[in-house]
């Protein structure tokens, strides 16, 4: 019997989408028992919310106050605790899972399978290498625990209107104090967040200064859009290093992505080719962008943006 | 004085177009170029920065790869590292083989900090660091952007999704770095000529006792799936209607 833990990705009290995704992967195996976990400090709210995911039949409860911040060390061995009645243990491929799930993996004596594309049963998966290059489809064994990361643009996330039951689990792990939070900086834009956004702009080099970059934040509140960039425009200063979409940023999967001054390196690319919608913009008429692009437009863009912004409802 | 441990991977150039074999066996590396993986070098430059600030004495760089894997260590020695080992072999190691390798390594020369790449750019896997803390039973800082030495701790800044996270860890630890750590130092060829000099000692898994045999078989390389390349509009005014009749606005 395929028994699945996810573990529960949430901040402020607030699942993550990516968790719900996870739900989604972990229901494409055939008869999978899907369980969900939520190590916190007060696991209550995070816990109702993943209780009403389609598929998740119990929510685990595992309250500490240790676990008041998302920490590997900490988490790793209450993971390693619960899992020991799982067959699987899943968990996003974001910052989180990729921090957590390689230390519990390891702890469990077993390897990992990192951003798992596709679920061909329960133990043959898909997954992309070389930046998106390659995918390769790998075989595990089914007599060990398979620990993994589920790659969040190739799921939509699980809906709401399940029921599941939510119980409290005490297990007895060593909680280690070598690893202590500090602080986190987080900017807060009020624009939505460029993981789960529908729609998101995105510029790049082309943009030539932090100060002109404000034609993107100003497009993208148009379209009511959350902001990328690539990794050039973030390695010249010019947009935040949490924006940066691609192979070492986040690989997003919107419904419209607008891509301005982008040229489309290869690892720019892995991170965009699940959106619905590709939108580029770029004077350069050979930018490989428009290899991907649904709509390409080439020219300005200092003189497209504004016209466009203004012909837009 | 403390030792800092760095692992290289040798990979395929990032620059390298990778493309799958027609059969499906593979990637196509035959006649391409090699290099250290992009992330280790960021790792070793920082490495280098601490020792130079005078908060380590000894950098060693470490590879787990085929003989030919001595160029990179060979070039992580022209960058500045003190001494080289290589733990030689021709099959792919997974990267709980790896840890189990760098463990071993960690238990005989006790270092300060381990300093790795937070991903090979071949395998995308982003595991090793994390798993070598785990059998270490130390702390981990994974996707390191600034890394500060205060005696026995690090205050480590992370890239994560939100934002930045700093967290403090007790040394000895293991550290990841992220792509903005550093900017790596350009070789210079006397150091090359230098580097000559510089101890290489090449061991094997089984001289270290461990058992690097894959948990997992991989069935076969595939292409990704390509978009369907799309339309060119030519003003604003066709790009709107375009959006339109997409429903996307």
């Amino acid at each position: 019997m395929t028994r699945i833990l996810i573990v529960s990705e949430h901040v402020g009290g607030k699942l993550n989408s990516s968790t719900a995704k996870c739900v989604t992967c972990a229901a494409s195996i055939q008869g999978a028992e899907i369980d969900v976990a939520v190590f916190a400090a007060d696991a209550a709210t995070v816990a109702s919310q993943a209780a009403r995911l389609q598929g998740v039949k119990r929510v685990l409860k595992v309250e500490n106050a240790a676990n008041v911040e998302p920490l590997a060390a900490v988490l790793a061995p209450q993971v390693a605790a619960v899992a020991v009645n799982y067959t699987h243990v899943f968990g996003p491929s974001t910052t989180f899972g990729k921090d957590l799930m390689p230390r519990v993996a390891a702890l469990l004596g077993v390897g990992q399978v990192s951003d798992i594309m596709a679920a061909e049963s329960a133990y043959r998966f898909r997954r992309p290498i070389y930046a998106g290059n390659a995918v390769v489809t790998i075989d595990a064994a089914p007599d060990r625990k398979l620990v993994a990361t589920v790659r969040t643009a190739s799921f939509q996330a699980a809906p709401e209107g399940g029921n599941a039951s939510i119980e409290a689990v005490s297990i007895s792990a060593d909680i280690p104090s070598h690893t202590r939070f500090v602080n986190r900086s987080a900017a807060a834009t009020g624009r939505p967040d460029l993981q789960t956004a529908a729609r998101v702009v995105s510029g790049g080099r082309a943009l030539g200064s932090a100060d002109n970059f404000r034609v993107i934040f100003s497009l993208a509140d148009k379209l009511g859009a959350g902001v990328g960039a690539s990794r050039a425009a973030v390695d010249a200063g010019y947009a935040a290093n949490d924006l940066q979409v691609g192979q070492t940023g986040k690989i997003i999967a919107p419904e419209l992505y607008v891509a301005i001054g982008i040229s489309g390196a290869i690892q720019h690319l892995t991170g965009i080719k699940d959106a619905r919608t590709i939108v580029a913009i770029n004077k350069d008429p050979e930018a490989p962008i428009f290899e991907v692009a649904d709509i390409g437009l080439v020219g300005d863009l200092f003189a497209v943006l504004p016209e466009l912004e203004n012909a837009l409802p | 004085m403390s030792k800092i441990l760095v692992g290289l991977k040798r990979v395929v150039d990032a620059n390298v177009r990778v493309r799958v074999k027609p059969d499906g066996t593979g990637v196509v590396t035959d006649g391409i170029k090699m290099s250290i993986n992009p992330f280790d070098e960021i790792a070793l430059e920082e490495a280098l920065r601490i020792k130079e600030k005078g908060a380590a004495s000894e950098v060693i760089v470490v590879c787990i790869g085929p003989a030919e894997a001595q160029q990179q260590l060979r070039t992580g020695l022209a960058m500045g590292a003190d001494r080289a080992i290589l733990i030689q072999t021709d099959a792919a190691v997974e990267p709980i083989a790896a840890a189990k390798v760098l463990l071993k390594l960690v238990e005989k020369e006790s270092p300060q900090i381990v300093l790795l790449g937070k991903q090979g750019i071949d395998d995308d896997n982003n595991q090793t660091g994390q798993m070598l803390a785990a059998l270490w039973n130390r702390p981990q800082a994974t996707f390191a952007s600034k890394v500060e030495l205060d005696g026995g701790t690090a205050k480590v800044t992370r890239e994560v999704d939100a934002g930045l996270e700093t967290i403090e860890v007790d040394l000895p630890a293991v550290i990841t770095s992220d792509l903005r750590l550093n900017e790596p130092r350009y070789v210079k060829l006397p150091d090359i000529m230098k580097a000559k000099k510089k101890p290489l000692d090449t061991v094997t898994a089984k001289d270290l006792g461990v058992d690097i045999s894959a948990q997992f078989k991989v069935v076969k390389f595939e292409a990704p799936a390509s978009r369907q390349k799309g339309v060119m509009v030519k003003d604003v005014a066709e790009l709107v209607a375009a959006l339109k009749q997409k429903g996307l606005i």
